[in-house]
């Protein structure tokens, strides 16, 4: 070989220089051919390719992808698509003529139960977003009036019956507040970045993962190209190139079918005003997450009617508002273990203390009393839980009144500020302090400063304290796993259209906080004994549930509003692998609706283990 | 490379007060090699500002801005690498090896579907095609494997084992499946053996097999009913021999390319241009870039951008005899090859006498990663160009 590595130029070998030489040859003889052929194609035959430039008639369809599939944990199916027949217009097919085209239109309007003004304006608006392209008028149209057009064709020209994509919704109204909706895009969304590319006409999600996860949903629309012949006319064989759509990707979620299920069911036979979560405490995946009232998120796959905007937009009991995380409530009772953590951890409680509950606590010349007027006589930690003694709570409340203790406790354990959930509309939530009290005051927002009352009100989860379910459930599930404040999220995993697994969601935690382990211990137990122990507040809901739970009810003051019922529940107990938290406006005390809700939420939960275990006492019975 | 170090006991003329161009190693670069790539980048950047501002709606210089930060930061890439002695990369060839194998094998499982393949990683701001660095690496690696191999085994058994070498991350590559990136790669292969010495008769032997590969691929296996290319990918290559009878969609973009440029005529039909600024010609920032200025800037343009290649070429090839050692030869041979490959193939597929193969034009196509991996590639032949320069002084780099 003559290559030697040690060797150093420039005592390059003559074969060496013969292949470099021959190199430079070749490339010498490539650049000559590109050459000649441009020289060819531009200076030679320029002019002929010019004409053929200028006759160049051929016209460009998109054609739409469907969008992936929306699926629950498990595989089930939550929105697919079908296929739609829509009735579309095309303007440049229209006769010229304005009276003939006037004529045309009123046709259509008559055909399609429009006024012509309505179908005019109509037109004019979706023109203005895109010349020239076909305008949308009805989707679903029937097969009825599709023959009545094709035995027509004459007298309705540039009216045609495309197919669309359609989201469909095997499930109904299953889990409507997490999937969302599809409609086309705005104006000012086209501007966004994170549609670039999208045109006008274009679905995009708007609300819920369609929204959120629109990105990975919307696939890639193909292209047809046609030849056309002066006249705009399709020439015969004259497709010429089909690049395929390519299909959304589907977007696996968190949530457990029957789980979502059972806990719509027990909202809606309640049928007060609410919202339900289910989330695993160590990962934050939302296993069922709900609001009622509830609305058919296929209503949107169609023009809405009047009667249908008026049920939904301005219905007084907004049945799009999610209230599992956009509600914005005082919580009641089930705040006490915040406040519980809060006295623990920052020295102002002792776990072995005892506390003398005389039935009220006057503080400032203000009586505060328990529910019911109960005294509960001298009551430990463990104890105040289980029976809920207010007066417990509002003295630790008073002891951190000017501390900032439990403010510092409840927001990091994330009461107040955003969860980062994946879902949009995430309202603003808040965790009254001395310093936004102080605030407001100065600004003549409000009558007073802060003072001892009000902390103590915070304590026990009345006053101005606004939040909602889902950061409930976040603080507990914290306490269940020892301190980790989750990422609450809903999607799972992207798969593409062959099924492998494109991405999975993990979001990490939020943040962690320590949590001494006697604390928890003791925390959970009189939750436990609320919950499944004789006198404890939800024993009669759960006192006969199989699997042993930690359950603390909340009964919250509303202004205006009857008394809220609250429940929170993790389960199964001394290990939670679930948190549920259940609330319903006007629903009276915590044990008497919400607390029910949550144990059907459990029941499916824990469905098949409560059925291996019934059998198997059946078999010893 | 020792030799040199022997040589650093002498005095040094000119370390006393080296100036800023000194410091900056500037005098020892190439500079014709610098220009015209940094001509091309510009010239790249100029087309896509005429042609694409009204492909993202709502942000005219969507391509604009993204091709100039990437040749931006290429350029930044190709100084750094001018200033790192490239034989450093021959003691990493294995390491630099694995990595290419693994990152493309990466994309498999990570990767961001577009287009029916699976070629790249989705990053926080762009999406990164392993394959395109990939090149450059195989460049290295091999030529690495090449000097190191040399005394070993029989001609033979070189010949294979550099072939294996290099068409096992080809075949990578071709799985995604990016055919044209696969075909660069297999250049690069008989780029580095041709200048390693491998000898003429292996060469024979080996264009036999070729042929007899691609008549089973494209004839015998689709013939017996198991067809190894994808329809797609198989019309893509035959149907340049007959664009116009040809309905379908590649002789549709061939057609047009052809037109698009014979009607630039001598001097182009500037803001007239219909072919690439209606849509006509497909993927014409990407593939079809070089039609975009045939039909803007006519035979001026087009000439003018063919003879800064020609330019760029040169200089490779006259880097490759400059070299101060042998790794250098080989790394600056295949990067000639690499290049000369990807400018023949992607012009020729525009002018309509080569297959469409998806083979980006180096600097001027848009896409992060190829014009960055290619200022890359551009940076190793300057720093072997340094080093010869540096030698020749009697001075070691650093």
């Amino acid at each position: 070989m003559y290559l030697r590595s040690d060797e150093r130029g420039p005592a390059m070998t003559n074969r060496l220089a013969l292949r470099i030489a021959i190199f430079g040859g070749v490339a010498v003889v490539l650049f000559a051919v590109l050459f000649f052929r441009l020289w060819l194609l531009q200076v030679i035959d320029g002019e002929t390719y010019l004409a053929e430039a200028k006759n160049n008639r051929t016209r460009s369809y998109r054609v739409i992808a469907p969008r992936g599939k929306i699926l629950d944990r498990n595989g089930k199916v939550l929105v697919s698509n079908r296929t739609s027949l829509a009735l579309q217009v095309n303007p440049r097919k229209l006769p010229l003529d304005p009276a003939e085209r006037r004529a045309e239109l009123s046709r259509l309007a008559d055909l399609t139960h429009n006024s012509l003004r309505h179908l005019r304006r109509t037109m004019h608006e979706k023109l203005k977003l895109a010349p020239a392209a076909p305008v949308t008028l009805r989707r679903d149209v029937g097969h009825y009036l599709i023959y009545y057009l094709q035995e027509n064709q004459d007298r309705f020209p540039g009216v045609e019956v495309q197919p669309v994509f359609v989201r469909a919704y095997p499930d109904g109204t299953l889990a409507a507040h997490i999937l969302g909706n599809v409609g086309e895009i705005s104006p000012e969304e086209l501007k966004e970045p994170r549609f670039h590319g999208l045109q006008p006409g274009d679905e995009i999600g708007q609300d819920g993962v369609e929204d959120t996860y629109d990105h990975y949903l919307r696939g890639r629309p193909g292209l047809t190209r046609v030849q056309v012949d002066a006249l705009g006319e399709p020439t015969p064989n004259g497709r010429l190139v089909a690049k395929p759509p390519a299909p959304g990707d589907s977007l696996k979620l968190s949530i457990d079918s029957d789980v979502q299920a059972a806990g719509e069911a027990a909202m809606a036979e309640k049928g007060l005003l609410g919202g339900f979560i289910t989330m695993d405490v160590h990962t934050g995946e939302i296993l069922g997450l709900g609001s009622y009232p509830t609305f058919e998120p296929a209503l949107f796959t169609r023009p809405l009617t009047q009667k249908q905007v008026d049920e939904t937009y301005r219905n007084p009991l907004a049945p799009l508002a999610d209230r599992a995380i956009a509600g914005l409530y005082p919580t009641g009772s089930t705040f006490k273990l915040i406040t519980a953590i809060a006295a623990l951890e920052s020295g102002n409680l002792q776990l072995s203390e005892v506390i003398e509950d005389p039935g009220v606590l006057e503080v400032g010349g203000q009586e505060f009393k328990n529910a019911g007027e109960a005294a509960n006589g001298s009551v430990d930690l463990v104890q105040a839980l289980e029976v809920s003694s207010d007066v417990f709570f509002y003295t630790l409340g008073l002891r951190m009144w000017d501390t900032g203790d439990l403010q510092h406790w409840a927001h990091a354990l994330g009461i107040g500020r955003p969860t980062g959930i994946d879902l949009p509309l995430e309202d603003q939530t808040l965790l009254p302090s001395r310093h936004w009290r102080n605030q407001l005051y100065k600004e003549g927002g409000t009558d007073r400063p802060w003072s001892a009352g009000d902390n103590v009100q915070l304590a026990t989860g009345q006053g101005d304290l606004q939040t909602n379910p889902l950061q409930m459930a976040i603080a507990y599930a914290a306490l269940a796993n020892g301190g980790t404040v989750v990422t609450p999220h809903v999607g799972l995993q992207i798969d593409d259209a062959a099924g492998r697994v494109l991405k999975e969601f993990a979001p990490k935690p939020r943040r962690h906080i320590q949590i001494d382990p006697e604390y928890r211990a003791a925390i959970l137990e009189g939750l436990h004994d609320a919950a499944q122990n004789a006198g404890g507040t939800s024993v009669d809901v759960f006192g006969s549930f199989p699997i042993p739970v930690a359950g603390k009810t909340g009964t919250a003051q509303r202004t205006g509003h009857a008394d809220q019922s609250w429940y929170g529940v993790l389960a199964p107990y001394p290990n939670p692998r679930i948190v549920t938290f259940v609330t319903m406006e006007e629903g009276g005390f915590g044990a008497e609706a919400a607390a029910p809700a949550a144990k059907k939420i459990l029941e499916a939960y824990f469905a098949g283990r409560l059925a291996k275990e019934a059998s198997s006492e059946g078999g010893e019975g | 490379m020792y030799a040199t170090r022997a040589r650093q006991a002498r005095p040094e003329p000119f370390a006393v007060h080296p100036g800023i161009a000194e410091r900056l190693g500037l005098p020892y670069m190439d500079g014709p090699l610098a220009f015209s790539a940094v001509a091309l980048a510009i010239f790249s950047v100029f087309a896509l500002a005429q042609t694409t501002q009204h492909d993202v709606p709502g942000s005219p210089y969507y391509f604009v801005d993204r091709q100039a930060i990437y040749a931006g930061l290429g350029i930044v890439g190709m100084y750094l690498l001018t200033r790192i002695d490239y034989s450093r990369f021959r003691e990493l060839r294995v390491g630099i090896y694995t990595f290419l194998c693994v990152s493309i094998s990466l994309v498999f499982v990570f990767g961001f579907a577009a287009r029916g393949s699976r070629r790249s990683f989705e990053l926080p701001f762009f999406s990164f095609q392993p394959s395109e660095l990939g090149k450059l690496l195989l460049v290295l690696a091999l030529a690495g494997f090449v000097i190191d191999g040399a005394r070993s085994g029989s001609d033979w058994q070189r010949t294979v084992r550099y072939l294996c070498l290099g068409l096992a991350p080809a075949a990578l590559v071709f799985l995604q499946p990016d055919l044209g990136t696969a075909l660069v790669f297999g250049a690069i292969t008989l780029a580095v053996m041709y200048v390693g010495g491998v000898r003429w008769t292996h060469f024979a032997a080996i264009g036999a097999a070729f042929v007899a590969i691609t008549a089973i691929v494209l004839v015998a296996a689709p013939a017996v009913g198991t067809p190894i290319l994808k329809g797609y990918q198989a019309e893509r290559l035959t149907s340049f021999l007959n664009p116009s009878a040809d309905p379908g969609d590649a002789g549709y973009q061939q057609n047009q390319a052809k037109i698009a440029i014979g009607s630039g005529e001598k001097t182009g039909r500037g803001d007239r241009a219909t072919q690439t600024r209606l849509d006509f010609v497909p993927e014409r920032h990407t593939d079809f870039i070089f039609a975009v200025i045939g039909e803007r800037y006519g035979f001026t343009g087009a000439a003018l951008v063919l003879s800064l290649y020609a330019l760029l070429i040169w200089r490779a090839l006259r880097i490759v005899t400059l070299s101060k050692n042998s790794y250098g030869t080989l790394v600056a041979g295949g990067i000639a090859g690499m290049l000369l490959f990807q400018v023949f193939v992607n012009v020729g597929m525009n002018l309509g006498i080569m297959p469409i193969t998806g083979i980006p034009l180096p600097l001027m196509s848009y896409g992060g990663s190829s014009v960055l991996a290619t200022f890359l590639a551009i940076g190793v032949l300057q720093s072997i160009h340094m080093q010869a320069r540096l030698s020749q002084k009697g001075r070691f780099a650093w």
